[in-house]
């Protein structure tokens, strides 16, 4: 990082209008840096280590899963163990807790209190997410929520909500779907998506 | 560890200011101890700098949906669950379902 670059924003090219809340950041950002609080490069590491994360991490974890009933057992046990075992490093202070749906369980993800998500696995949120229209009608009226999302689990299926409210992170293990026994690891985990892995959709395959 | 799998609680219907990590809609809702998930510094202490310690328990808690909203538009087996730290937590003296 040169010195010139002194005020790390991190797509400058376009400054559009910026929000309060933005602004309050850099104060917030510039103010930490001055009194030593945080260097620039720790900054930069925080930034890099967010941005290497990705729903990508999660459907490969999914797919491998679905292909290898050992790594899933570890997934559900030890998530962090067997994340690691695929090169995703998801240490840290929280826990990790995968959730795996079933004919009869479909579950779903939300943080009522703030944003808390598998951060060190998946990256950062959809801005949806953190709404605070997600995070009220998740718990309140989860089937009308992932109805709007394009997905209605029947009745049958009990809707089981995990609201994140302190120390550990949840991500759901979607269900194989039917027609894909002759998909490679890799051509499964296309198949799962962010939000499947938040529980607000489902996988699906639409035969080739 | 005061409660175990199984055990029925009630969350506290405290009024404790500032930042805290139990839900206002699940304040003195009965459900279900689901797990134990292990004990970690009191966040609602570390968020005005103090060391969080003693660490606390840290429950996942399962309540019936119907349970926690009057009105539930959904099937009765749907259920929420929370993470919730001990000292919002008391036994369920009423009838155990």
């Amino acid at each position: 990082m040169s010195d010139a670059h002194h005020h790390p924003h991190h797509d400058a090219g376009t400054e559009q209008a910026i929000s309060p809340y933005a602004h309050r950041i850099r104060a917030i950002e510039a103010l930490l840096l001055e009194k030593g609080v945080l260097t620039e490069p720790e900054i930069q590491d925080r930034v890099s280590y967010m941005e290497s994360r990705s729903p990508e991490n999660g459907a490969r974890l999914v797919a491998r899963a679905w292909v290898n009933p050992e790594f899933k057992a570890r997934l559900l046990s030890d998530t962090k163990t067997a994340a690691l075992e695929l090169g995703i490093d998801a240490a840290g202070p929280v826990e990790f807790v995968v959730v795996e749906n079933t004919p009869e369980v479909h579950n779903l993800i939300v943080c009522t209190l703030c944003s808390c998500y598998p951060r060190a696995i998946l990256g950062r949120p959809p801005d949806w997410y953190k709404s605070f229209e997600y995070r009220s009608r998740a718990v309140r009226e989860p089937r009308a929520v992932m109805r709007e999302f394009g997905f209605e689990p029947p009745d049958r299926v009990e809707v089981v909500i995990h609201d994140s409210t302190a120390d550990v992170r949840y991500m759901v293990l979607p269900m194989r779907p039917p027609g894909t026994e002759g998909l490679d690891e890799e051509n499964l985990a296309a198949l799962v998506t962010r939000d499947a892995l938040i529980g607000v959709n489902v996988p699906r395959y639409i035969g080739s | 560890m005061t409660f175990e799998p199984g055990n029925r609680i009630r969350v506290r219907a405290s009024e404790k200011p500032g930042h805290v990590r139990t839900p206002g809609y699940l304040k003195g809702k009965t459900g279900r101890v689901e797990s134990v998930l292990g004990e970690f510094p009191n966040p609602e202490d570390l968020a005005y700098g103090l060391s969080g310690r003693p660490k606390r328990p840290l429950y996942k808690v399962s309540f019936r949906q119907a349970d926690v909203w009057s009105d539930y538009e959904g099937p009765a087996d749907d259920r929420l669950s929370a993470d919730v730290y001990e000292h919002w937590l008391e036994p369920d003296k009423g009838e155990t379902a």
